[in-house]
């Protein structure tokens, strides 16, 4: 079943994602995925571990070539005119090393250059960033030995260096302490009300409920259920509906040992 | 608990096998190897028991005191060489100070280095076969020797690890090492022309370690053998406060890593520093340049390059003066600059795999080829041309004259180029399982394909081919002592050069362009 919704607006998605598939060895990570993320959206992609979102999202920011299918970035095919498209894109990447021999500052101002921005903008930008994301009195400290929280920050600050127009998170709150957790929503907010477009994928539904006014739910490899959080979820929580789709609930009584009394 | 420890160690071991079958033919080709090694130490022993007791006395207490060094060195060399039982991760589980470290020192005789160590160490009775009292103290003080060497090894991993935390000792500690071994073959030379005597030296060198921590407990059974019981007293009582020191060491550290959590929060540093970034231009060449710049100094795998590749030359010199003399000695230290500038400009084919996953900001960045190429290419150079013209410099200094400057620079100017652009072309094309960010730069990675060897070999010979004209006209000038060819040289190895950076950088580009996304599939294999 893959429902995929109509852009309610006239202009083309932000992301158009078309009979995408991927497959690893034997293993069908991704099976012909269609997904249209409306511009201005906040886009939630939410999974069990190893569903496949990981896989689909570097398919369509171009960091793993597809099998099969096109995937499309305001109207930019990703795998046609690579360079172009990637220039709306901003990354935050999951499980994925940064130049961590650099000072968090330098990544940064790193991330800026490679864009091609000039250097003005990007000593501002940097500076902007940092503080924004509490880092201000870690940059010169090497990011090889920040926290974990404080890795994902930096390189959530050096994907939106560049002020793309299309976000993509892959697990942006992994980590990361409550308030500055916070502060990042605060920044996405602002972000899409201007009218950027944010997709992150997460494990927790209820922060995708509360934050993202569209989620897709996919599972082995195939969407399952796309819309806005309110279609997909209907009366139900989107916890409650994600297990629901998902299902493997495990329905026994319990540890009746671990009982303290 | 300690023979849960142990039970431990060994279905760790059995485990490791169950993974895949080749595991098992590493163990069972690593236990015919130590056995190998051990059948041919006992026979030696027997044999060496046939000759007096004094030689015995000596080979034995070197061999110890060497065997004792090597369990000392090995794990601050190959850090993490066997983890199985990291103490770090029985932090959680509330295990009595005195049962782990004897769970741990016994654990360490079960794998292959601590059970032919101990075997071999209890084996040094059948040396004393004609001294059956020294032979049945050979067996308790093998014993003791081999738990001596276990425990030193702990001890001195459980120091390196609360040392460790701080990441900045890590790099440093893997690249100290190298320099030595880098410099072996002159310090061996070196030394053993120093002693003229060598037979003489040993055992006086042997008698000195006798008495210290290194070769006692090895030295007891000699003296009994002598009769010299009062030293064999002596010397017995040193090993013991031996293991004793090495235990309380141990315990110490332990006890100081057990409560000391991995990251060690460093100082904070303020913004404001930007390194190279403010020296090279801001566009995404002059970044990535930056970048490389900073990693070369920065990151152990590289600096251990940056670092011997100026000591070939002066191993090259070495040898020459060996056999060449004084005379030879500023030629080739010229000439020899050409090699240490290949070396830097030719460790850029691993430059992707050195990045692993964190290539993936490139390639979502959208940077294009010529930029990719055309950074690292500028920051190996910056660091390898001054370096080759150094030598060519400090040999016309040495030389007395500037005859062979012209010529030898051509030659920096030719290898460094043809290495630079083959080695951009070949990293577009093929990456290697490479030490990962962060691990030691010794580090050899298994799974490197025949496929990998081949590229590096081809590598090497295509760069000989490349700078071959220049180096045949280097040779004419210096067979027919014309300066003509000096200059001709030169002239070739700068325009050779720069073609080769030009068309290395535009074919490697171009296939950077077209292969982004499998070459950072081929890195994220192993992460």
């Amino acid at each position: 079943m893959n429902t995929s919704i109509a852009p309610s607006e006239t202009r083309p998605p932000a992301l158009s994602i078309r009979g995408l598939a991927k497959r690893f060895g034997e293993k069908v990570a991704v099976d012909n995925i269609n997904l249209d993320v409306p511009a201005g959206s906040f886009y939630g992609l939410v999974g069990p571990n190893g569903a496949g979102k990981t896989t689909t999202l570097s398919m369509a920011t171009g960091l793993l070539r597809p099998d099969f299918g096109q995937v499309s970035v305001h109207g930019l095919d990703v795998w046609a005119q690579p360079l172009e498209a990637k220039k709306l894109m901003g990354l935050l990447p999951d499980g994925v090393r940064l130049f961590d021999r650099l000072s968090g500052e330098q990544l940064v101002t790193y991330a800026g250059l490679l864009r091609g921005m000039d250097k003005d903008t990007v000593a501002l930008r940097v500076k902007d960033l940092l503080a924004a994301l509490d880092l201000t009195r870690d940059a010169g400290t090497l990011v090889v030995d920040y926290s974990a929280g404080m890795t994902k920050k930096i390189a959530l600050a050096a994907a939106l260096i560049h002020a793309p127009r299309l976000l993509v998170l892959d697990e942006p709150f992994e980590s990361v302490d409550p308030v500055s957790a916070a502060n990042i929503r605060d920044i996405l907010h602002d972000y899409v009300n201007s009218g950027g477009t944010v997709i992150v994928s997460s494990h927790v539904m209820d922060l995708v409920q509360r934050m993202c006014d569209h989620v897709a739910v996919i599972a082995g490899g195939k969407v399952l259920a796309a819309g806005t959080v309110d279609e997909v979820r209907g009366e139900m929580s989107l916890e409650e509906k994600f297990v629901e789709l998902v299902g493997g609930r495990n329905q026994t009584a319990g540890l009746s040992w671990l009982r303290t009394s | 608990m300690v023979a849960h420890l142990l039970r431990l160690k060994v279905a760790l071991l059995r485990n490791s096998m169950n993974r895949t079958p080749w595991q098992l033919v590493g163990l069972i080709i690593g236990a015919l190897y130590g056995l190998g090694i051990l059948v041919m130490v006992l026979v030696g022993l027997a044999v060496l028991g046939a000759t007096d007791s004094a030689l015995v006395g000596t080979v034995l207490v070197l061999a110890g005191a060497a065997l004792f060094l090597g369990w000392l060195i090995v794990p601050v060399v190959a850090a993490g060489l066997d983890m199985t039982l990291d103490p770090a991760r029985f932090t959680t589980y509330a295990i009595p100070m005195k049962s782990m470290l004897t769970g741990l020192a016994l654990s360490g005789f079960i794998g292959i280095p601590g059970a032919i160590t101990l075997l071999a160490a209890v084996g040094t009775a059948a040396a004393w076969w004609r001294h059956p009292v020294a032979a049945v103290a050979a067996l308790i003080c093998g014993a003791l020797a081999a738990l001596t060497c276990i425990v030193a090894s702990r001890a001195i991993t459980a120091a390196s690890t609360s040392l460790a935390s701080s990441r900045r000792f890590r790099d440093v500690s893997g690249i100290v090492v190298l320099v030595p071994l880098m410099l072996m073959g002159p310090i061996i030379a070196g030394i053993s022309s120093g002693i003229t005597d060598f037979a003489d030296f040993l055992p006086q060198l042997a008698n000195t370690v006798s008495w210290t921590p290194l070769g006692a407990i090895w030295a007891v059974p000699a003296a009994i053998a002598s009769g010299a019981y009062g030293a064999a007293a002596v010397k017995f009582l040193i090993a013991l406060a031996t293991i004793a020191a090495l235990t309380w060491v141990w315990k110490v550290c332990l006890v100081r890593a057990l409560v000391t959590p991995a990251f060690s929060g460093k100082a904070r540093r303020k913004p404001g520093k930007l390194g190279f970034f403010a020296m090279f231009a801001q566009t995404p060449t002059g970044a990535i340049a930056a970048r490389c710049l900073t990693y070369w100094f920065r990151d152990p795998r590289y600096s251990a390059g940056l670092l011997i590749s100026p000591l070939i030359p002066v191993v090259l010199v070495f040898g020459g003066s060996q056999t060449g003399g004084m005379d030879a000695v500023g030629p080739i230290l010229s000439y020899s600059g050409a090699i240490a500038a290949f070396m830097i400009a030719w460790s850029i084919s691993s430059d992707i795999s050195y990045d692993s996953t964190a290539f993936a900001l490139h390639l979502a960045s959208g940077v294009c080829g010529k930029a990719d190429r055309t950074g690292r290419v500028l920051a190996a150079s910056v660091l390898a041309l001054p370096l080759g013209l150094l030598f060519a410099i400090a040999g016309s200094v040495v030389s007395g004259t500037w005859a062979q400057f012209p010529p030898a620079v051509g030659l920096i100017m030719g290898a460094a180029g043809a290495g630079l652009g083959l080695a951009s072309v070949l990293s577009s094309r093929f990456t290697m399982m490479a030490p990962l960010p962060g691990e030691s730069p010794m580090k050899s990675k298994p799974g490197n394909s025949f496929a990998t060897v081949l590229v590096q070999l081809g590598g090497f010979v295509g760069a000989g081919v490349l700078a071959a004209p220049v180096a045949v006209l280097v040779i004419i000038g210096a067979v027919t002592g014309q300066p003509l060819f000096g200059w001709l040289a030169l002239l070739v190895g700068l325009l050779l050069g720069a073609l080769y950076v030009v068309l290395g950088i535009r074919i490697g580009g171009a296939q950077y362009e077209r292969r982004g996304p499998e070459l950072l599939q081929s890195v994220s294999v192993d992460r």
